[in-house]
């Protein structure tokens, strides 16, 4: 090969060029994710404060008492790590996704149908040693999950069929199908009140954190959260997703195997929400019933937008979340406020932080400046 | 035996049907015209569930419930302003905020709502179509809410606006291609912000019907998903109110299939019975849709359609 000698301007790409005369861009540019959202949280903080003032409540008091309620003992710390394991998981189904451009918003349906698939296993395969009832639960979780939503991602591909509305019927499919095998064939006779599945077996339910009443979940929620994090921005497998969710018509010139992306990130979503429900039966019910349902799902689809759809950002907005979820006893029993209070925050708050998504780029300190 | 348990079943799901409807109608009614300015707007839950509360609190308070389907239609209305001037900026996703909005408007409705589960308010009257029959099953079937009529009227009204007033031929405009509204120099954000509102107005009227006419009462479980199901329900009908009137009866009759089929005494595949609207538009969907075709009747500018 000839070696072409090129002039210096020509050689050095435009974005060194660029940084050379705006050394800070790149820190500007990370603040501006991180102002914004803080931004957007203290003026939820104040409209709650105002809304809090007009039922002649102190918003101090308030917000003491969410922060102990929260994080402020060993007790309130576990609960909300408690409250944020399930979910880790079922954002990731929605931001996986959405690194394509789609916004699936049925994970509820993979919850609940990957936790019936595991409370369904356990007795199948009870004689053998926990660890190996524990990890085929946890596959036969995922790859419930992973076919529901990889269904949905199938119809997207194949036949073009809108992902959210698709993904929305086959939530509540999913939970009539789940009704159905709970109340009839896979019902315990033994539960009278609630209707279950048979129990897993204390034996085989995972246990907690050494020194904690945390269980592992939490730890494979992390971990998912992360390892997904490495999938989107530091493999070809995520980039290809990213320039698909970018340009979907780039992609397909580039050659992009387009289907296949959007049905294996829709089932590796969903395999994230069969876990989540895999876990609250293996971890905390034991069985498979209603409470298996508890809107998981659909709190996810908050967090994956609350984060951007940024796998290691699920982290911190799940522990918000489930924070604010654990600090509704205390509010309620000190201050006489209903437990729809923390209903009325979560509210605020999602509203504020997604409209300030307007404010991205709009802030001329944040963007690179023009080289004179 | 065999008819008579089968005319009950007919009875049973006829009654259930004209009862369990009514709120789709208004809140698909209210979705379909959000929608077809171009814009969806799952927050219709949350004002279904606003309207519910405010519509019971006005008419305990004010001793008259046609006060109180006034107060949950202006709740709903309210509600639909906020998600229509938060979408109206750029950038924001209007999927991800209608659900914030659902989540405000349900707690909202649950923390002002705690002081009326309680008290019993002055429920809407009801029609007595049924005193022609012996029957008293019959009889109490045809017990129709005037809201039904009132629904169906605004169906039948919204397919002729849509056809033949400007303003409805504007919604449709702005919903079908913005670039075309906006070269006929027509005010998209605020065509579309009077149809958000409009819609969360209807919605806000349908769970007025839950609280003041069937269940009646006021609790924190009444609305059992309406106004995301509203979603799918739309789709369905394919954005045509005529349609959507037709579809709420069905979503409303395979709602109550499965609590007459227990009267009856067949308690098996109760649940898959709800489960059969859900099934049905996923198949129309599947047949409907062919890749790089669009839905036949989807606004052109809806984010769910392209």
């Amino acid at each position: 090969m000839t070696s072409v000698s090129l002039p210096r301007e020509l050689a050095v790409p435009a974005r060194a060029a660029e940084s050379g005369r705006d050394r800070t861009y790149w820190l500007r540019k990370r603040l501006e994710s991180a102002i914004i959202p803080l931004f957007a949280l203290l003026i939820a903080a104040a409209a709650f404060s105002v809304f809090l003032i007009c039922l002649g409540k102190w918003p101090s008091d308030f917000f003491a008492l969410v922060w102990r309620g929260a994080f402020g003992s060993a007790f309130s710390l576990q609960n909300t790590l408690l409250r944020a394991a399930p979910l880790l998981l079922t954002a990731l189904c929605v931001a996986l996704p959405a690194q394509l451009g789609l916004v699936v918003i049925g994970g509820e349906g993979a919850v609940v149908l990957g936790g019936l698939a595991a409370a369904a296993v356990a007795p199948l395969v009870a004689g053998l040693p926990p660890a190996a009832v524990q990890i085929l639960m946890g596959l036969a979780g995922c790859a419930v999950g992973a076919a529901w939503i990889g269904l949905v991602g199938l119809m997207r591909a194949r036949r073009g069929l809108n992902e959210t509305i698709v993904s929305l019927l086959m939530a509540y499919i999913a939970i009539a199908i789940f009704n159905h095998l709970v109340e009839g064939p896979l019902r315990d006779p033994a539960s009278l009140n609630k209707p279950s599945t048979r129990d897993i077996g204390e034996i085989n339910m995972l246990g907690h954190l050494p020194g904690t009443d945390v269980h592992p979940g939490l730890l494979i929620g992390i971990l998912a959260c992360v390892l997904f994090y490495i999938l989107i921005y530091r493999t070809s497998f995520g980039f290809a997703a990213r320039v698909t969710g970018g340009n979907l018509r780039a992609a397909q010139l580039q050659g992009l195997p387009v289907a296949g992306l959007i049905i294996i990130a829709c089932a590796l979503g969903g395999a994230c929400a069969g876990l989540a429900g895999t876990i609250e039966v293996a971890a905390v019910h034991g069985k498979a019933n209603a409470s298996l349902a508890a809107g998981y799902g659909y709190a996810g689809i908050l967090i994956a937008f609350l984060a951007r759809q940024n796998p290691l950002a699920i982290i911190p907005m799940s522990l918000l979340l489930g924070g604010i979820t654990a600090a509704g006893g205390i509010v309620q029993r000190r201050m006489g406020l209903p437990d729809a209070t923390m209903l009325v925050l979560q509210g605020m708050i999602f509203i504020s932080i997604l409209a300030s998504q307007t404010l991205y780029g709009r802030i001329t300190w944040f963007q690179p400046r023009k080289s004179a | 035996m065999a008819s008579g348990a089968l005319s009950t079943l007919a009875i049973a799901t006829l009654a259930g049907a004209l009862r369990v409807s009514t709120p789709f109608l208004f809140v698909s009614l209210g979705e379909c015209l959000t929608e077809k300015s171009g814009r969806i707007n799952l927050g219709n839950e949350g004002a279904l569930v606003l309207g519910a509360m405010t519509a019971y609190a006005g008419s305990y308070l004010a001793g008259n419930p046609w006060l109180g389907v006034l107060v949950a239609a202006t709740c709903g209305g309210l509600l639909g302003v906020l998600h229509a001037g938060l979408c109206s900026l750029t950038r924001i996703n209007d999927i991800a905020m209608g659900i914030a909005i659902m989540l405000a408007g349900t707690g909202i409705a649950f923390f002002f709502g705690k002081p009326y589960v309680q008290p019993s308010a002055p429920l809407l009257p009801t029609l007595p179509l049924g005193l022609w029959s012996d029957s008293p099953q019959i009889r109490s079937a045809l017990e129709v809410s005037p809201l039904f009529f009132i629904g169906i009227v605004i169906g039948i009204f919204m397919t002729w606006a849509f056809q033949n007033t400007r303003a409805g031929m504007v919604v449709r405009i702005v919903g079908d291609s913005a670039d075309a509204a906006r070269a006929m120099g027509l005010r998209i954000n605020l065509v579309r912000f009077a149809a958000t509102a409009t819609g969360s107005a209807l919605a806000g009227i349908g769970g007025a019907f839950l609280s003041l006419v069937y269940p009646g009462s006021w609790n924190e479980g009444l609305s059992s998903g309406q106004g995301l199901i509203a979603v799918a329900l739309v789709v369905f009908a394919r954005w045509e109110p005529l349609a959507c009137i037709g579809a709420a009866l069905l979503f409303g009759a395979a709602g109550a299939l499965g609590p007459s089929l227990q009267t009856v005494g067949v308690s098996q595949g109760y649940y898959l019975f709800n489960a059969a609207p859900y099934l049905l538009t996923l198949v129309l969907m599947f047949i409907a849709v062919a890749p790089g075709r669009r839905m036949r009747g989807a606004p052109g500018e809806l984010s769910i359609v392209r």
